[in-house]
């Protein structure tokens, strides 16, 4: 088999030569890492990765191929990705397997890269990458082919924070999806689900308990929805980017008798800044599925969750105004891993309960959160404009 | 206004088990597994030795039971108090009497450990003595070891088990299966390692099978057949708030319907999406929480191949084989981490022991992948199937590490030590029907595949055949196409780097790429490999070290838990003087347990280690072996789990540049590559490897005892079968047969005349066409004598002088050792020690050593040299509380060493070491003792006097005090002879006397009242067998009538069915006479109890 050769470059000068298994072109992003040992078709079609050149750890990619575009019949979601395209800037690692082996695969990874223009190498210590990460921080990179070295010349790094990268990946207009689970207590919850960049399956997790959702734009006014409850999505980039949604989410927590507000990573970071607190960039952030999630609900933290991530900025904790106050924290490196208001109905958690790919421990959140919705909902009567 | 959002639990149902108890116990008792057997081995060496850690880090006293005392668990520093007993109800009741302790760990002994805890508790002594049980209520590990009681609870949380109906009878059995269908698989509850399980297509199969199954349980399983399904296993952790993690999931290579204990088996898992990885787990989690497990637990699936399908098959509720591979395959340690749990400790309390700065509570992640092979021995059994299914038949396993399956299964193939190169470029195998050889695996499957790959079948074909998953089939023809490759080259000149690199990669060694490209005679061989070693160190093409650190490099590790791959641009850590200032010393593992070097050779290595590390110098390890202490990374400053080829080991040498090797203290394997290493300019420490080479050849020794004048069985090495014939008949019959440089007698055999040796010599010769054939006068009626020494340049420092009880003919392996020795003529120590003395001298020897003699009326010779230490170095220096192994280790590094004072005749005690045979594991085997060795463990007890020393050990290897009847088959005239007073003394007990009729008017002329028994081939009534079976017979006693190991199919029967049936067998005179004599002056309850710190 004859390999196309190619280099990943990074800010820093060092190259890494490898061979490609993807879509052929040159690209730039944020060089980033993922640890976790199963599911590329999932994190590759994640929006959050945007903008970002995904380095997997595990060298062992492709084994069991690429699943087919079925979608579901109700929702019109496909069932075995988490959205409609991959977001992926670029992919790297270490040994891929050209022959695939799954009942359920339709293509191979290969192929599937290649239909989605993503460039991709393996053949490269993607451990000595991962540890210059870790030293150095993340940094950006390019994939380089030689045929496009002359073209390429002069081309600089891309740098995907500079951006707004939650434009570009958020619907473009209102959707409603049903439920189709079984509905608990009386009437369906309503839930305005702001998309910077939804997984699937925080939708289906939301539709499978009966909700229904109400999927609006990133920067979508939802104040003059009719809804219950309100969620905030994961999605890609520097939260500071997107004013908007800070500003809507801002009003929304101001309301008297507020709705309760549930939010999923990029949306915790949102929620914190709309609530006044900060936020950074970590050195190289989670992204795996192994980050151990300490719960604050008691004195003596004992209850310890293994969780799915995948962020690259973090909630400044001590920044936290009068009334709000960490829920969860990484067990790791102390970050914060999810804040809530002190008497109000509003938390949200840095990493994704809804898993896909990742461990299923926490998605007894969306229960939580839909608990608080339907006691709010009784409370104060009907919902209203 | 609404309150603050309320974070609920995760879980919503009562967990049993889930209360914390912070009462820290005191003393705490830890039961060990005892001798290793198949199902049961080293790997709980590793898990005891873990949990004292764990429980002396928090002051807790503990005190172990474990007759085996190889094992590192067993040594100084480890437990506070060690008691060399079985690990059985009446002993463990004895101790707790004593001892008074106030918790007991359970789950860290295997299925030993686990049954006699179980016992303990039902019989309420446990609760008399106020004892709590740390970790897993007892409560939990019943309901996962009665299968309807475990398929009840998953019911309970709608968590599916294969559809199953549980039987008390062979004819229910029939029945269930009826209702389930054929074909069916048949599994006893409470067994070690699915012992008298297996899959039944007929009704005719399901009786002969279910018979035997009771015999082991008197609950047996008919199950549905889940053949070709997916079998993968995940390790689970719980503490008693309640987190879950799971420390790493497996899958097997093999589909289900072998054994995991006999599949290959990777980690992580290979061909599982993120839907079906994570909806397992969580299942695990469910079952685990339901359960109210507390510490560690392992859970095996059977997921189907075309769905997302499953069914739990099995839950360990203890520390197992598989915890130990998931610990060494993650570096999670499993063991430390559940002891700690047991005392209340919560997950997220405990650091990672790697990183050191991280929590506990995660779940690893590889950037690697590992594969598990076992290691079969069965060719050393006469009449023993090497078909491999749900029974275990395996003896060990190794653990290879790398960065893709290709160079993982490559690896892993060299480490079996089976004399295979890889996957591809071995000798060849014949395979008469090569499909039904894929269809029906057995120890040879993998060889099998390559062979079809060799000869075109396709991967649908071959996947057709064995059901193995396509995936792993991809890979394997990936390695056959290199290997293609690589043959259409002629030389190195015109073999392109990135293909050598490719190679390098994928797991070629040097050897495969010499073989395929320069296709070298057998003579040249070597020097072709190291052209290909040099060819490629002169291209750069090396292979990088990277450390295993749980977390995928997102944080640095602390530890040198290491391993070399080709896929790699960068090292993980420095080298020589840029490691440190100090010296290093690079210890050679011993590799895969099989019979005959198993976990002693292990205790030998990790306390090489210790004093190396003693004397201020780095200690570097190289085993591949996860079931051993020596792979544990805290063991030493440098672990590199990697094979023990002299590729490998020159690779580490070459980077490290240590002051030397360490070749004499893990068995074999490391002191067959000696001269190599030696040669290519590696320092080895200790006796020069011209000494070693001279003990291991046959000819330079024997010229070098005549030198010394000392005798030696008279020997002859012979070509042809009439040559063999005449010095037999020169010498006299019986004669020993064997072939050169053989560990643990491998093909050797003794023959009584000219038509066994003309029958043997056609099995031999196709063994070995290359080498000819050593045949030796074999003396009957002679003392084997052994000696474990340690010299220092040529004068011996100190020796312990043991005795075997069997005469010479048993495997030294397979002997009962009697340390100091209670019978042997002052005047024969004294030559032996001369001897000793003056072969050491002549050969220099600086370190560790061994020689076995034979003793017949003070007339001593000479059987065998090892320059590197023995099986019995751990037993003899515990016994004489003197580390031989640390002094010899000093005396390599050059230390000043004293001559130590302590002398074996000051000693007021006995030691008797007991093999420990699985004969129980191997259908048809013949349970009989030979030259050749057979058991795969042993113990080791102390004793005041040597009845209660072998009564103690046998006692710890399944033996016990007869109750009903004896049944006696007493071999020979002169063997019948020798045993009528000990049948006297049975008879004398109340026991009731069987015998086989010519037995039978043996004792009855000589006044021994007995029953005569028909022989099992005699239809009459009362026959043999059919006593057996009655369950009225709880001894058997079957000397053989010759020496060869063809024996007549009366006796064979008799033994076989002792074996089936569970009742314990003795084939030797010499142990017989000492057992039953033992047994009939000392009461079980007179046994003393003593720690061996007591003595």
């Amino acid at each position: 088999m004859k390999l196309t050769k190619a280099r990943l470059i990074l800010e820093d000068g060092s190259v890494f030569f490898g061979k490609s298994f993807g879509f052929e072109s040159s690209v730039a992003g944020e060089v980033v890492f993922n640890t976790g040992m199963t599911g590329y078709p999932e994190s590759l079609t994640d929006p959050s990765y945007a903008g970002q050149i995904l380095v997997l750890t595990y060298p062992l990619i492709g084994n069991y191929g690429v699943p087919g575009d079925e979608q579901d019949e109700a929702s019109g979601l496909l069932e075995n990705f988490e959205s409609d395209k991959a977001h992926i800037t670029g992919l790297v690692v270490s040994d891929y397997s050209f022959e695939h082996s799954h009942w359920n695969a339709k293509k191979s990874l290969s192929e599937w890269l290649v239909e989605n223009k993503v460039p991709a190498l393996f053949d490269i210590d993607t451990r000595m990458l991962t540890k210059m990460l870790r030293e150095k921080g993340t940094m950006l990179g390019r994939i380089v082919f030689d045929k496009d070295e002359r073209k390429e010349k002069g081309q600089g790094f891309f740098d995907p924070n500079k951006e707004n990268l939650v434009k570009k990946v958020s619907i473009s207009e209102k959707k409603i999806y049903r439920g189709r689970g079984e509905v608990v207590g009386r009437g369906v919850l309503r839930v305005v689900l702001v998309d910077c960049g939804v997984k699937n399956n925080i939708i289906r997790c939301f539709l499978k308990r009966g909700v229904e959702i109400v999927r609006v734009p990133w920067n979508y006014d939802f104040l003059g929805e009719e809804y219950d409850g309100l969620f905030i999505s994961n999605g890609p980039g520097d939260p500071k980017a997107c004013k908007a949604t800070i500003a809507n989410l801002k009003k929304s927590l101001d309301a008297n008798d507020p709705k309760p507000v549930f939010g999923i990573c990029l949306g915790n970071q949102l929620l914190a800044l709309a609530c006044g607190a900060d936020t950074y960039k970590l050195k190289y952030g989670h992204r795996g599925q192994n980050q151990p999630a300490v719960m604050h609900t008691d004195n003596k933290h004992n209850r310890c969750f293994i969780t799915s991530q995948n962020h690259g900025f973090a909630v400044d904790s001590e920044s936290l105004p009068e009334g709000w106050e960490v829920l969860f924290s990484n067990a790791n490196d102390g970050t914060c891993e999810g804040i809530r208001h002190v008497s109000k109905p509003f938390f949200s958690c840095q990493f994704h309960p809804e898993a896909a790919c990742g461990p299923t421990d926490t998605e007894f959140l969306f229960d939580d959160f839909l608990e608080e919705v339907r006691k709010h909902k009784r409370e104060s009567g009907r919902s209203g404009k | 206004m609404t309150s603050r959002v309320k974070v609920k639990e995760a879980m919503k149902e009562k967990v049993p088990g889930a209360k914390a108890h912070l009462v820290r116990p005191g003393k705490v008792l830890v039961l060990g597994s005892g001798a290793l057997k198949i199902g049961e081995a080293g790997e709980f060496d590793y898990s005891g030795s873990q949990a004292i850690k764990a429980l002396k880090e928090e002051g807790v006293k503990t005190v172990l039971i474990n007759p085996n005392i190889a094992t590192i668990q067993t040594s100084e520093g480890m437990a506070d108090k060690t008691y060399f007993l079985p690990v059985t109800p009446f002993f463990v009741e004895r101790v707790i009497e004593k001892e008074k302790p106030d918790g007991i760990l359970l789950s860290f002994g295997g299925q030993t450990a686990l049954n006699c805890g179980v016992a303990l508790f039902e019989s309420k002594v446990l609760e008399r003595h106020g004892i709590r049980v740390l970790g897993t209520p007892v409560k939990t590990i019943i309901d996962t070891e009665d299968r309807e009681l475990f398929v009840k609870r998953l019911d309970e949380i709608g968590v599916k088990t294969p559809r199953s109906i549980a039987v008390n009878c062979v004819e229910d059995s029939k029945k269930a299966a009826r209702k389930i269908g054929y074909p069916i698989i048949i599994r006893a509850a409470y067994s070690l390692g699915g012992q008298g399980s297996g899959f039944c297509s007929s009704e005719e199969e399901i009786v002969d099978r279910a018979a035997k199954a009771f015999t082991h349980s008197s609950q047996i399983l008919v199950e549905e057949s889940l053949r070709g399904w997916k079998e993968v296993e995940y390790e689970v952790v719980r503490d008693s708030y309640d987190n879950c993690i799971i420390v790493c999931n497996m899958e097997n290579f093999d589909p289900l319907g072998i054994h995991t204990g006999e599949s290959i088996v990777v980690a992580p898992s290979q061909t599982l999406t993120n839907s079906e990885y994570h909806k397992l787990r969580e299942i695990s989690i469910k079952v685990i929480r339901h359960l109210g497990m507390v510490g560690e637990c392992n859970i095996q699936f059977a997921l189907d191949p075309f769905s997302e399908d499953y069914r739990v098959i099995e839950v360990n509720a203890r520390l197992s084989r598989s915890s130990a591979l998931a610990s060494k395959a993650t570096g999670y340690p499993l063991a430390f981490v559940a002891a700690k749990l047991g005392l209340g400790y919560s997950l997220p309390e405990l650091r990672n022991s790697i990183t050191k700065v991280t929590t506990s509570c995660f779940e690893p992640a590889l950037d690697y992948i590992v594969c598990k092979i076992p290691r079969w021995d069965l060719s050393k059994f006469s009449q023993v199937s090497n078909r491999i299914g749900t029974g275990m038949k395996s003896v060990g396993e190794v653990m290879a590490i790398g960065r893709n399956f290709e160079e993982v299964i490559q690896k892993g193939l060299r480490m079996i030590g089976h004399g295979m190169h890889g996957f591809t470029a071995n000798r060849d195998i014949l395979y008469p029907d090569l499909e039904h050889e894929l269809k029906n695996p057995s120890d040879r499957r993998i060889f099998a595949i390559a062979k079809a790959f060799e000869e075109g079948y396709s991967v649908d074909r071959i996947h057709e055949l064995t059901r193995i998953d396509k995936w792993f089939l991809h890979k394997l023809e990936n390695i056959t196409s290199i290997s293609n490759e690589l043959s259409s080259h002629g030389s190195l000149g015109s073999l392109p780097d990135e293909l050598l690199l490719e190679a390098k990669k994928r797991g070629f060694s040097d050897f495969q790429v010499a073989r395929l490209v320069l296709k070298p005679g057998s003579a040249e061989m070597e020097e072709s490999l190291l052209k290909v070693r040099d060819h490629r160190k002169k291209k750069g093409i090396i292979p990088f070290v990277k450390q295993i650190d749980t977390l995928a490099a997102e944080y640095p590790a602390m530890t040198n838990y290491l391993y070399l791959t080709y896929s790699g641009s960068c090292h993980d850590v420095g080298f020589g003087r840029q490691g440190g200032d100090e010296d290093s010393v690079v210890v050679l593992g011993s590799g895969a347990y099989r019979i005959g070097s198993s976990v002693e050779f292990d205790w030998c290595c990790v306390n090489t280690a210790a004093s190396v590390r003693k004397t201020g110098r780095k200690a570097i390890m190289i085993n591949f072996n996860p079931e051993t202490v020596s792979t544990d990374y805290d063991m030493c400053d440098r672990l590199y789990f990697d094979e023990l080829t002299f590729e490998r080991v020159m690779d580490v040498i070459d980077l490290e540049d240590p002051l030397g090797v360490v070749v004499s203290t893990g068995g074999q394997i490391p002191n067959n590559l000696a001269m190599r290493l030696h040669k290519e300019g590696a320092r080895i420490l200790g006796t020069s490897p011209e000494s070693i080479d001279s003990a291991e050849d046959r000819h330079k020794f024997s010229r070098l005892l005549d030198e010394l004048g000392v005798d030696q069985p008279e020997w002859k090495e012979l070509r042809s079968f009439s040559e063999v014939k005449a010095f037999a008949d020169k010498v006299g019959f019986p004669v020993l047969v064997r072939p050169s440089y053989v560990l643990s007698g491998s093909a050797m055999n003794v023959v009584s005349n000219p038509e066994e040796l003309e029958q043997f010599l056609k099995l031999a010769s196709d063994l070995s066409k290359s080498h000819p054939v050593v045949v030796s006068k074999f003396i009957e009626g002679a003392k084997e004598i052994e000696i474990d020494a340690v010299a220092k340049d040529g004068e011996m420092l100190c020796y312990a002088i043991s005795e075997h009880v069997e005469f010479a003919g048993v495997h030294s392996g397979d002997a009962t050792i009697v340390f100091p020795p209670q019978k042997i003529y002052v005047e024969t120590i004294r030559r032996i020690k001369r001897i000793s003395r003056r072969i050491a001298k002549k050969l220099g020897i600086s370190g560790p050593f061994n020689i076995q003699y034979l003793a017949k009326d003070n007339d001593i010779k000479v059987i065998e040299c090892n320059l590197r230490a023995s099986r019995s170095f751990p037993f003899v220096s515990k016994v004489l509380k003197l580390n031989l192994i640390d002094l010899a280790a000093r005396v390599m590094l050059g230390e000043d060493v004293k001559k130590p004072e302590k002398s074996s005749f000051e000693l007021d005690y006995v030691g008797v070491k007991a093999p420990q045979f699985s004969f129980s594991r191997l259908q048809g085997a013949d349970p009989i003792l030979g030259v050749e060795m057979a058991s795969t463990g042993e113990v080791g007890c102390i004793g005041d006097d040597f009845d209660e020393a072998i009564l103690k050990s046998m006692l710890s290897v399944g033996y016990d005090y007869p109750r009903k009847g004896v049944l006696l088959s007493t071999g020979p005239v002169d063997s019948k002879a020798e045993l009528v007073e000990e049948a006297r003394l049975l008879a004398g007990k109340g026991l009731l006397l069987y015998a086989t009729p010519g037995t039978a008017r043996f004792l009855e002329e000589s006044g021994v009242k007995c029953t005569a028994l028909y022989w099992p081939d005699d239809k009459r009534s009362p026959n043999t067998l059919e006593c057996l079976k009655s369950g009225k017979i709880d001894l058997v006693i079957n000397i053989p009538k010759n020496l060869s190991r063809s024996e007549l199919y009366n006796d064979y029967t008799i033994r076989r069915n002792a074996v089936d049936y569970n009742i314990p067998l003795i084939t030797n005179m010499r142990v017989a006479k000492a057992f039953v004599q033992a047994m009939c002056n000392t009461d079980k309850k007179d046994i003393s109890i003593k720690a061996w710190e007591e003595y």
